[in-house]
């Protein structure tokens, strides 16, 4: 696929180093965040930048196991890796870090990461459907409010709320509509590059001229369907991919499949399709935030039922021919979840389903191009 | 035109190889892999093909199996082992609804529907905990060959062991040949600490009555009823069991 807006998004995250630097010097506030239940419209409505540190790449892990216990979720080592070795930029800018409090691997390394950067933890509450939970959750959005407005001197005031969710929404209607390409059957574009795409796109510091970078994308993608061109082959198995969040460093799995002659055509996974839905208006605009956050199907929460309705929602939508469920490895709420996952979608859908446990290191890569390639062939002989 | 193929199966431990012509098996051999893949593909080729005194056109197509199978230039198709081992299984045990496999370098179990097309798989394949290489090396520390060890397992009452890890395991063996244990008992549980892993796996797969068992350790009787015992179900063993990867590689070849 040559594509030059595609390329553009291919070295967004590169360029945006410089253009961080850059607008740091100018004055520009930087706020890192890690995870999805983080709110980047009050950030944004601080006049700050809200961006997605770094946390997906082997590299720093044994650096961070010098403080850390091996058998931990890789996500949390390279986390914690990062900013202990002062390796990502976004990192190295951030004048503090938004944090949660997900799970129970998390919570604690931000105990240790706080020493080395200010941070604002949020305490998440881990069920969905309880009144007190929202409530709970308003308070906590009002804390990082009153934090963001001191730690800045700006008033977030109602009206800069409003913008900033208006902003986000446009945001997550552009990445929806990318995302969306790939009902079509064949997809007009692999999953390693939209995954490139929905990586990049959170470093980008200029969210307007990303959206429309994203829309191009869309729209060129579009115009090939119409024209019946695709680079991809049309038999390749449909892979639907659920569970821990992926970007470029840990994108193994997704690699694997594609090179065996799959084709992931949907991301159920924290930046990509866990969260495409808008944040409602609301006459209690923090509330409305509170509420459209609190919604996010991740396993952290207990019980979690929305994650299997979308799951198996998604696999119909996307005409998936398998659910892949990836876990990384001591993520105790993906690997529990899985098991009933996996009795969801198969009496839903009828679909296969396989689940994998790794990590980010390249040491199983030849056991789990077995099992995929092996998951492949069942998927073509139905 | 006859329909002549051929399945190779490079394992970690063994490369076995089968000919099939018109459905039946007229030729079958097996070497050692050793470190070389590609040629114990190559002389396993050879030889099926010395052994039916055919040449290399009269075989309309070569599919290869196993971890080695991407090193065989000459294979028509490469197929996984889990997709080859539920073919190969249906052929020698017809209806097949689960099997399991135990390998050199890990176990699996694969769910069929009963016509030898895989529906679901489990493997453990993150070590040698429960594979044919744990009872290599427990063997070579017993000083005994594998037929021996289940001999001695047959006859005697197994002593326990628990580490699932093959490195502690062999420490933990040491240990009980210097406590005087008789090696009759630690055989016997060497084959226990095997066979007391497959319920967890097998568990995980949907409830069958009787389990067609195939790998290279099906063929030792000791191992057959401890794990039998351990499952509480009946093991069917093929009578090729080592061969049922390479079987299922020259069936889904004569498909091509």
């Amino acid at each position: 696929m040559q594509s030059a807006i595609y390329e553009q998004l291919e070295t967004l995250r590169e360029n945006n180093v410089i253009a961080l630097k850059n607008a740091k010097e100018a004055g520009q506030n930087i706020v890192g965040i890690y995870c999805l239940y983080a709110p980047a419209e009050l950030i944004v409505a601080a006049g700050a930048s809200p961006v997605v540190l770094c946390g997906t790449s082997q590299k720093p892990i044994p650096t961070a196991e010098q403080s850390l216990p091996r058998n931990l979720c890789p996500l949390i080592k390279s986390s914690y890796g990062f900013a202990v070795t002062d390796t990502c930029p976004f990192f190295h800018f951030a004048d503090f870090i938004v944090a949660e409090t997900t799970c129970d691997g998390k919570k604690k390394m931000f105990e240790l990461m706080e020493e080395i950067k200010p941070m604002h933890l949020m305490q998440l509450p881990q069920i969905q459907d309880k009144e007190s939970a929202l409530a709970y959750w308003v308070k906590e959005l009002e804390q990082l409010k009153t934090r963001l407005e001191k730690t800045f001197d700006v008033e977030i005031t109602e009206q800069k709320l409003i913008d900033a969710i208006e902003l986000l929404n446009d945001e997550r209607r552009s990445l929806k509509e990318l995302q969306d390409v790939c009902r079509h059957k064949p997809a007009p574009i692999s999953g390693m590059k939209m995954l490139t795409v929905l990586h990049n796109r959170g470093f980008a510091l200029d969210k307007r001229a990303t959206i429309q970078l994203v829309d191009q994308l869309t729209a060129e993608l579009t115009e090939r369907i119409e024209q019946g061109i695709s680079t991809l082959a049309t038999d390749a198995p449909r892979i639907l991919l659920t569970g821990v969040p992926v970007g470029l460093g840990s994108e193994k799995v997704v690699r694997i499949i594609e090179e065996a002659g799959g084709q992931v055509v949907c991301f159920e996974s924290c930046g990509a399709y866990k969260k495409v839905e808008p944040v409602q208006q609301s006459d209690d605009t923090l509330r409305g935030i509170a509420e459209s956050y609190l919604d996010i199907p991740c396993s952290c929460m207990s019980p979690n039922q929305g994650r299997y309705q979308l799951v198996s929602r998604l696999a119909k939508e996307f005409q998936a021919d398998g659910v892949i469920d990836l876990t990384w490895q001591a993520c105790h709420t993906y690997n529990i979840e899985s098991f009933s996952l996996r009795k969801h979608v198969q009496q839903q859908t009828g679909l296969p389903f396989l689940q994998i446990e790794t990590d980010y290191s390249e040491s199983d890569s030849e056991q789990l191009k077995l099992r995929l390639e092996a998951f492949l062939e069942l998927l073509a002989g139905r | 035109m006859t329909d002549i193929t051929v399945g190779i199966d490079i394992g970690s431990t063994a490369t076995k190889a089968v000919l099939v012509n018109d459905g039946q098996i007229t030729a079958q051999v097996v070497i050692p892999s050793g470190w070389d893949p590609k040629q114990a593909g190559r002389d396993a080729y050879d030889a099926l093909l010395q052994q039916s005194k055919l040449g290399e056109t009269d075989v309309k197509a070569v599919v290869a199996t196993g971890y080695g199978r991407i090193s065989l230039p000459f294979a028509d198709r490469r197929v996984t082992e889990v997709t080859c081992h539920g073919r190969g299984a249906e052929y020698m045990v017809p209806g097949s609804r689960l099997v399991v496999d135990i390998g050199g370098q890990d176990s699996k179990v694969i769910a069929l529907d009963g016509r030898g097309n895989v529906t679901d798989f489990l493997m453990n394949d993150k070590c040698a905990a429960g594979t044919g290489r744990f009872l290599q090396v427990m063997a070579g520390v017993l000083d005994l060959t594998l037929d021996e060890l289940g001999e001695l397992a047959l006859v005697s009452e197994p002593a326990v062991i628990s580490s699932m890890c093959t490195v502690f395991a062999e420490s933990e063996v040491i240990g009980l040949l210097a406590r005087g244990t008789a090696k009759g008992a630690i055989a016997a549980g060497v084959v226990e600490s095997i066979a007391k892993r497959l319920p967890t796996l097998v568990g995980r797969m949907p409830h069958t009555e009787a389990i067609t068992f195939t790998g290279g350790l099906a063929g030792n009787s000791a191992i057959c009823q401890r794990i039998e015992h351990s499952l509480g179900r009946q093991l069917q063993v093929p009578k090729l069991p080592q061969m049922a990867g390479a079987i299922g590689a020259a069936l889904i070849g004569s498909d091509l």
